[in-house]
């Protein structure tokens, strides 16, 4: 058994768990937070994604002590008091999702990805960054709007920032 | 998954000694190849050596023309250096290449050697770039390092600690993706310094990564796509599998070959 320490959320959380305890079964029973979801056996799906120091990484990848000691964001984490986050919102507003199963995925990569490109996204480059998630159900096209519109707002809540 | 146990050191000398210390113990670097594969139970090592937090294995140097990236440095830092992107884009496109954007937070340059995929990416750029394989033991040439499909010239225990080359005058890579795994079904890798040419195949070879010396000739004479249109890829030691046959990967090979040299410009 190893213990496991992770800031998660903005809360630090330990835990034990065997070596071999992969970091989204440790989020999912040891934590409760089942948003984070497993949809392959193949590291393909990107069902899993949370940000692990700031990068978006596919959970059931990573073992649970890999990660210890970082700094994890997952879906659960995005949403500020009752509000939802602007690429939640994006989402929910242009239908980027129907049965839900590969959301929290798909809005954990598209802030990654808003993260590194801000501003400057396109239509190829969201669907090139898209590569690791599958959505059997949208047929991508929804998600690729919601994305684009969610990285305008941000841009122009950014630039009135500043 | 088999049980196994977990180590992490902040040296290459504590690395290689904890490996060394445990029958059937591996390291693990960026773990998108050994964690999926130990999921399968194809792998199943008694102990894990973690290199991401050794930091003498991160960081990408240029000094001059040469070029040393740490084993432990992730695609997604090499595709995203602007130092790597003016003085040699080829590496930068490649990396960016690689699977997915979490893959590339994650996966190694020296994950990816060590592993010698027949189908990886990084193989083609140190075999093109006649790079040198820096190890805790010794220093191996691209050349004499990668010998079959996932075998390599590493003994057990021997650490990748960093890939070394110069920088080429010109460098261009074309990878036809398998549209499932994102891995080269084909992808091809051109070298120019001086009057010297190499060219690297990866994904095609039934061995894994080779040079295709016809190519070389031909674009050390004239480096141009229309350069390669005269030449015959033998499809003989080529991959035959349900994504291609190697009559079809052969095709490839040329046409990747001169999109390549067409990117290097
Ligand atoms: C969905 C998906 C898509 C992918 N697509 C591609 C692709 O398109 N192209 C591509 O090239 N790759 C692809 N990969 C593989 C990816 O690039 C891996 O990151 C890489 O092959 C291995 O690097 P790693 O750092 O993850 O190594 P690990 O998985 O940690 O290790 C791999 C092997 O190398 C050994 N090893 C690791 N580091 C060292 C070292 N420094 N010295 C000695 N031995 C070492 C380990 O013991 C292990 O046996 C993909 C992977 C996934 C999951
Ligand atoms: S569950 Fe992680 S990639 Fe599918
Ligand atoms: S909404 Fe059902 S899998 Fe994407």
């Amino acid at each position: 058994m190893a213990k496991v320490t992770l800031t998660v959320n903005g809360r630090t959380v330990s835990g034990e768990c065997e070596e071999r305890t992969l970091l989204v079964h440790f989020i999912r029973e040891k934590l409760g937070l089942t948003g984070t979801h497993v949809g392959c056996d193949t590291s393909q799906c990107g069902a899993c994604v949370v940000h692990m120091d700031g990068h978006s990484v596919k959970s059931c990848s990573i073992l649970a002590v890999q990660a210890s000691g970082s700094t994890v964001t997952t879906i659960e984490g995005l949403a500020g008091q009752g509000e939802l986050h602007p690429v939640q919102a994006a989402f929910k507003e242009h239908h980027g999702l129907q049965c839900g199963f590969c959301t929290p995925g798909m809005v954990m990569t598209a802030v990654d990805m808003i993260n590194r490109h801000g501003g400057n996204l396109d239509e190829a480059t969201v669907r090139a960054e898209l590569e690791g998630n599958i959505c059997r159900c949208t047929g991508y096209h929804n998600i690729v709007k919601a994305v684009l519109a969610a990285d305008a707002e941000m841009s122009a809540g950014r630039q009135a920032a500043e | 998954m088999y049980a196994t146990s977990y180590h992490r050191p902040s040296s290459i000398s504590e690395a290689a000694a904890l490996l060394a210390a445990t029958d059937e113990a591996k390291y693990v670097s960026g773990g998108m190849t050994l964690i999926p594969t130990m999921k399968q139970r194809l792998a199943a090592p008694a102990a894990l050596v973690d290199l991401r937090h050794v930091a003498d294995m991160k960081g990408i140097h240029i000094d001059g023309s040469r070029v040393r990236i740490g084993a432990a440095t992730p695609h997604a830092e090499v595709a995203a250096s602007s130092a790597l992107r003016s003085a040699c884009p080829a590496v930068t496109v490649l990396a960016g290449l690689i699977g997915d954007p979490h893959v590339r937070h994650m996966g190694t340059i020296g994950g990816s050697i060590a592993n010698n995929d027949p189908a990886a990416d990084y193989p083609a750029l140190a075999l093109a770039l006649g790079a040198t394989i820096v190890t805790d033991r010794r220093e191996i040439a691209a050349d004499d390092f990668f010998t079959g499909l996932f075998e390599t010239a590493l003994e057990p225990g021997e650490l990748v600690t960093a890939i070394t080359f110069d920088l080429p005058e010109k460098a261009g890579y074309a990878k036809f993706r398998n549209p499932a795994s994102r891995y080269a079904m084909t992808g091809v890798f051109v070298a120019r310094r001086g009057g010297s040419v190499r060219v690297a195949v990866t994904g095609a070879g039934a061995d894994g990564v080779f040079r295709q010396a016809d190519m070389e000739a031909a674009l050390a004479g004239n480096w141009s796509a229309d350069a390669l249109s005269g030449i015959a890829v033998p499809s003989s030691g080529l991959l035959s599998d349900i994504h291609g046959d190697s009559d079809y990967r052969a095709n490839l090979v040329k046409v990747m070959a001169k999109r390549a040299v067409l990117a290097a410009g």
